[in-house]
C-alpha cells in the first residue's frame, strides 16, 4: 500500500528545517512532534505576568511605546474614504494637545481602502522604524477566508499594488481543523508570493490564526509553527471578528514559539495580538509578557504590534493623567 | 528610560502597619509580660529591628497551658459546634479584611516577596479558617464515628517559612474539633502571629482558647514536655521532630509531625516543556526554597536534559531578586543569617563533590541575607546536596532513562513528603504516581495547596496529615484514621 503524500510548495524555511522532500507527511510528523501545551500552567504563567506593577518612568515609557506599536484599525462594512482619512489623521496626530505624542505604527484597513489611506498619509507614509506610518491591509477573503486560492491571491496582489506595506492574511481554519495542514501551508506560501512587488521586494506578511476558532493551545502551537515555516513575517492572533480574540495566554504561547524559533534559527518573527485589547493596563501586561518572554528587543514595530482601535484613546487619557496629574474624560481625546 | 525590564520601584507601603514597640505573650485573652529575656525580631532584607518580642519562660508556658485547660473545660469543649464555627468564620473574615496588613507584616518579618504573601499565604490562611469553620458543626459526619471527642489542650509549634499559614493549618482544625491551643511561633518570625492575636481579640474569641507564647527552642521544649498537654503538633526540621518524638514517648499525648523533604520533580520527555520549566522554577524557587515540600531534586529524562537545563537557566535569568516589599520581586531574602550559612555550606559541599554549579546573574543587595538562585547539574544520587534538605533556592539536577529508573531514584531518599510528575500522558502520570512514596504528588503543577487536600509525609518526613477531613482526625479522640 502506498500512502499519498503530496509534495508541498518549496518554502525556504521549511526546506531548511525539514529537508527537500517536503511533503504533507513530513510536515505533519514535524507538527505532531512539537511539545504539548498544558493549559492550566500556561494560563497560570500569564496570570502571574499580569501581576507586574509598572509605575512612574516605566509606565510613561510603556504608554509611549504602546502607541508606537499600534496598528490603528478600521474594518467595517461602512468604511468610507472620509472615515479612512479621519483614521489617518488620528494616526499622525494622536493627541493634538500634546505634540510630543508619538505616532502609531500603521493603519489597518480593508484592501479597497488602501489607496485612500496612502493618499491621506502623503509624506508620512513609510516604515514605522523610521517614525513613519505603514499601511496594512487585511486580505484573503478576510475575516472568514472562505474563498478560492485564486481569489485570495488576487485580493492580496490588489492591495499590494495599491500601496499596502503589510498584508494581514487569514489561514483556512476549516482546512486546518480537518487536518489538511498541507493546504494551509501551500496557501500561505502562495499568498506570500502574491505579496511580491514589481521591484522584487515583498510586503510584510502577517498570518492570522484566528485562535478563537482553533480552540486549543496545541492547535495554536501547530498553526503558529506552520505559519512560520511557510514564510509568515508575523503571527497574529485574531481577526477581531470572532470571540475570544487576543488573550494574554494565547499571546504568551505565540511569543514562546517565536522565542523557540529564534533559538533554533536566529531569525526573529513578529507577534500581533489583535482584538479585545482596549485598556492601557491590559496593553502594559502584553509589553511585560513580551519583555519577559522573548526580551525587550521585541518591543519594536517590526516585531510586535497591537491590532486595536479604542486602545489608543485610553492610552492617551493615561498619558494626559501622567502629565497633568488628573484624569480627564473621553471629550478630551479626539474621536478616530 | 533605556531599559523597560528595570521596572521602576513599586514598593508596597508599610504605613498600613501599626506595630507596637514591644509585644508581650498572649495568654488568657490578654497581653502579659514574659519572664524570659525579650528579643528583637529583624527584617532579614535589611537586618533592621522591627520590634521587641517577649520570651516565655517555663512558668509562662505553665500559665498558658493552664489558661488553655480552663477555657477548654469551661467554655470551648461545651460550646456547640455551630457556635465554634461562628468564631472561626469571624476569624476568616477578619483575616480577609486585614489581608494587606498581614501580608506586609509577613514580608517584613520573613523576607518573602510581597506578591507571595499577598497572593498565596494570606488568601490560603483565610481559606483554611473558612474550610474548618464549615466542619465545626459536622464532625459527626466526618466519617470518624459518631460524636468524636476533642482531645483537650494542643501544643503547636510552627516554623518560620510560612509563619501565618502554618498557624492557620494548626489552629483552624484544632478549634473546629473543640480543642484549645497554646501556639509557639518560630523565633525569627513571631510578628504575624502577634497580629493574629489582635484579630482573636477583635473576633471576641473566649479568653484562653488560643494562647500565643513567643520564644526560642527552650520555650518550645517546655511546651512539648508540659504534662497537661494532650496533643503535640509540630512542623519543622526532622532533627527537632525526632527530639519531640523522644520527649513524648511513653506519654499518652497524640502527635502530628510534619518534617523535612527532598522532593523529586520528575520531567518526562513528553512533558509540556514550557510549563514544566515554570513548574520547576515554582517548585524550588518559590519562597526562596524555604518550603519543606520544595521540588529540590529535578529528575529529568536524559534525552531532554540539555534543553531543559538550558531553558531553565534562561528563565532564571529573568527572576528579580531584591526588596521583598517591591511588588515585582520574585526572590526575596533568606530568613536568617543562620539559614544563609547553612545554604552556603551545603552549596560549597555540592561544588566540592563535583557537581556543576550555576548561579543566576543578579545583583545582591548590600545588607540583609541573600542567596541567588542556583542550579547544580550532573549531581549523582550519592551527593550530599541530593540527599540533605538545603531549604534554600538550590536545585539539584539528576537524570534518568526510563520510568522505572525515575521511580527508583525518586523514592531513594529517607524523606517522602511530596513529588511532581510532568508528562502530557495521563496514563503514565497515574502509573508513576501510584509507585511514588510521597504524601503529596502533583501532576503538571507544583506547590499547590488547598484546605480540602490532606498534606503530610512518608518516612522521615513525619506522620499524621494536615488539611481536609484527615486533618480533623488528628484532633479527635476515638478516631482511628
Amino acid at each position: 500500500m502506498t500512502i499519498e503524500t503530496p509534495t508541498l510548495a518549496p518554502a525556504e524555511r521549511a526546506i531548511a528545517l525539514l529537508g527537500h522532500d517536503l511533503t504533507e507527511k513530513s510536515l505533519r510528523l514535524h507538527l505532531d512532534g512539537l511539545s504539548g501545551v498544558d493549559a492550566v500552567g500556561l494560563e497560570q504563567r500569564a496570570a502571574s505576568l499580569a501581576t507586574r506593577s509598572i509605575k512612574n518612568a516605566s509606565k510613561a515609557w510603556a504608554l509611549d511605546r504602546i502607541i508606537e506599536l499600534i496598528d490603528l484599525t478600521t474594518l467595517e462594512g461602512a468604511d468610507t474614504p472620509g472615515k479612512v482619512r479621519s483614521l489617518v489623521a488620528k494616526a499622525m496626530t494622536p493627541d493634538p494637545s500634546d505634540p510630543s505624542t508619538p505616532r502609531v505604527a500603521a493603519v489597518c484597513v480593508y484592501g479597497d481602502k488602501v489607496g485612500d489611506a496612502v493618499a491621506a498619509l502623503g509624506a508620512a507614509h513609510g516604515d514605522p522604524d523610521n517614525g513613519l506610518i505603514s499601511v496594512a491591509a487585511v486580505a484573503t477573503a478576510f475575516p472568514s477566508g472562505r474563498a478560492s486560492l485564486r481569489v485570495k491571491q488576487a485580493d492580496t496582489a490588489d492591495a499590494v499594488e495599491s500601496g499596502a506595506d503589510e498584508i494581514d492574511m487569514v489561514i483556512d481554519r476549516g482546512a486546518f481543523l480537518s487536518g489538511r495542514y498541507g493546504q494551509v501551508f501551500d496557501e500561505i506560501v502562495a499568498v506570500k508570493e502574491a505579496c511580491r512587488r514589481a521591484d522584487g521586494t515583498y510586503a510584510h506578511l502577517k498570518v492570522i490564526l484566528e485562535t478563537g476558532e482553533l480552540n486549543t493551545y496545541d492547535n495554536v502551537r501547530r498553526a503558529s509553527w506552520l505559519s512560520i515555516l511557510a514564510g509568515g513575517d508575523f503571527i497574529k492572533t485574531s481577526t477581531g471578528k470572532v470571540a475570544p480574540a487576543a488573550t494574554l495566554p494565547v499571546t504568551l504561547l505565540m511569543l514562546e514559539i517565536v522565542r523557540d524559533w529564534h533559538r533554533l534559527t536566529g531569525e526573529k518573527i513578529g507577534v500581533k495580538p489583535a482584538g479585545g485589547i482596549r485598556q492601557s493596563k491590559d496593553a502594559i501586561r502584553y509589553l511585560v509578557t513580551v519583555a519577559e518572554t522573548v526580551g525587550e528587543e521585541w518591543l519594536q514595530p517590526h516585531l510586535f504590534r497591537f491590532g486595536a482601535s479604542s486602545l489608543l484613546n485610553d492610552v492617551l487619557l493615561q498619558r494626559q493623567k501622567l502629565r497633568t496629574g488628573h484624569y480627564s474624560g473621553p471629550d478630551y481625546v479626539t474621536m478616530d | 528610560m533605556t531599559n523597560f525590564l528595570d521596572y521602576a520601584p513599586a514598593p508596597e507601603s508599610t504605613s498600613i502597619l501599626h506595630l507596637k514597640k514591644s509585644y508581650g505573650l498572649f495568654i488568657d485573652g490578654d497581653w502579659v509580660e514574659g519572664r524570659g529575656k525579650p528579643f528583637a525580631t529583624i527584617n532579614p532584607a535589611t537586618e533592621k529591628k522591627i520590634t521587641t518580642v517577649a520570651s516565655a519562660s517555663s512558668d509562662d508556658v505553665d500559665l498558658a497551658v493552664a489558661a488553655a485547660r480552663r477555657s477548654y473545660e469551661k467554655t470551648w469543649s461545651t460550646m456547640s459546634g455551630a457556635d465554634r464555627g461562628k468564631y472561626l468564620f469571624r476569624i476568616a473574615r477578619l483575616v480577609q479584611e486585614r489581608a494587606r496588613e498581614l501580608a506586609v507584616a509577613e514580608t517584613l518579618d520573613n523576607g518573602k516577596p510581597i506578591k507571595e504573601s499577598r497572593d498565596v499565604d494570606v488568601p490560603l490562611v483565610a481559606a483554611w479558617f473558612f474550610y474548618y469553620a464549615g466542619w465545626a458543626d459536622k464532625l459527626d459526619h466526618a466519617g470518624l464515628g459518631a460524636a468524636p471527642q476533642s482531645l483537650g489542650v494542643a501544643a503547636q509549634i510552627i516554623p518560620w517559612n510560612f509563619p501565618l499559614l502554618m498557624l492557620a493549618w494548626k489552629i483552624a482544625p484544632a478549634l473546629a474539633a473543640g480543642n484549645t491551643v497554646v501556639l509557639k511561633p518560630a523565633e525569627t518570625t513571631p510578628l504575624s502571629a502577634l497580629l493574629f492575636a489582635e484579630i482573636l481579640q477583635q473576633a471576641d474569641l473566649p479568653a484562653g482558647v488560643v494562647n500565643i507564647v513567643t520564644g526560642a527552642g527552650e520555650t518550645g521544649a517546655a511546651l512539648v514536655r508540659h504534662p497537661d498537654v494532650n496533643k503535640v503538633a509540630f512542623t519543622g526540621s526532622t532533627g527537632v521532630g525526632r527530639e519531640i518524638a523522644k520527649a513524648i514517648a511513653g506519654t499518652d499525648k497524640k502527635v502530628t509531625l510534619e518534617l523535612g523533604g527532598k522532593a523529586a520533580n520528575i520531567v518526562f520527555d513528553d512533558a509540556p516543556i514550557d510549563q514544566a520549566v515554570e513548574g520547576i522554577v515554582n517548585g524550588i524557587f518559590f519562597n526562596q526554597g524555604h518550603v519543606c515540600c520544595a521540588g529540590s531534586r529535578l529528575l529529568v529524562q536524559e534525552s531532554i536534559h540539555d534543553e531543559v537545563v538550558d531553558r531553565l537557566k534562561q528563565r532564571l535569568s529573568t527572576l528579580r531578586l531584591g526588596d521583598p516589599l517591591d511588588k515585582n520581586t520574585d526572590i526575596g531574602a533568606i530568613n536568617s543569617k543562620e539559614q544563609l550559612e547553612r545554604i552556603r555550606a551545603l552549596s560549597d559541599i555540592g561544588e566540592a563533590e563535583g557537581a556543576d554549579r550555576w548561579t543566576a546573574p543578579c545583583v545582591i543587595p548590600e545588607n540583609g541575607f541573600w542567596f541567588a538562585p542556583t542550579i547544580f547539574d550532573n549531581v549523582s544520587t550519592s551527593s550530599t546536596i541530593a540527599r540533605e534538605e538545603v531549604f534554600g533556592p538550590v536545585l539539584s539536577v539528576l537524570t534518568f532513562r526510563t520510568p522505572a529508573e525515575a521511580i527508583a531514584k525518586a523514592n531513594n531518599t529517607p524523606y517522602g513528603l511530596s513529588a511532581g510528575i510532568w508528562s502530557d500522558k495521563g496514563s503514565k502520570i497515574l502509573a508513576v504516581a501510584d509507585q511514588l512514596r510521597a504524601g503529596v504528588i502533583w501532576a503538571n503543577t507544583f506547590n499547590r495547596f488547598d484546605p480540602a487536600s490532606p498534606f503530610g509525609g512518608y518516612k522521615e518526613s513525619g506522620y499524621g496529615r494536615e488539611g481536609g477531613r484527615h486533618g480533623l482526625a488528628a484532633y479527635l479522640k476515638g478516631a482511628t484514621k
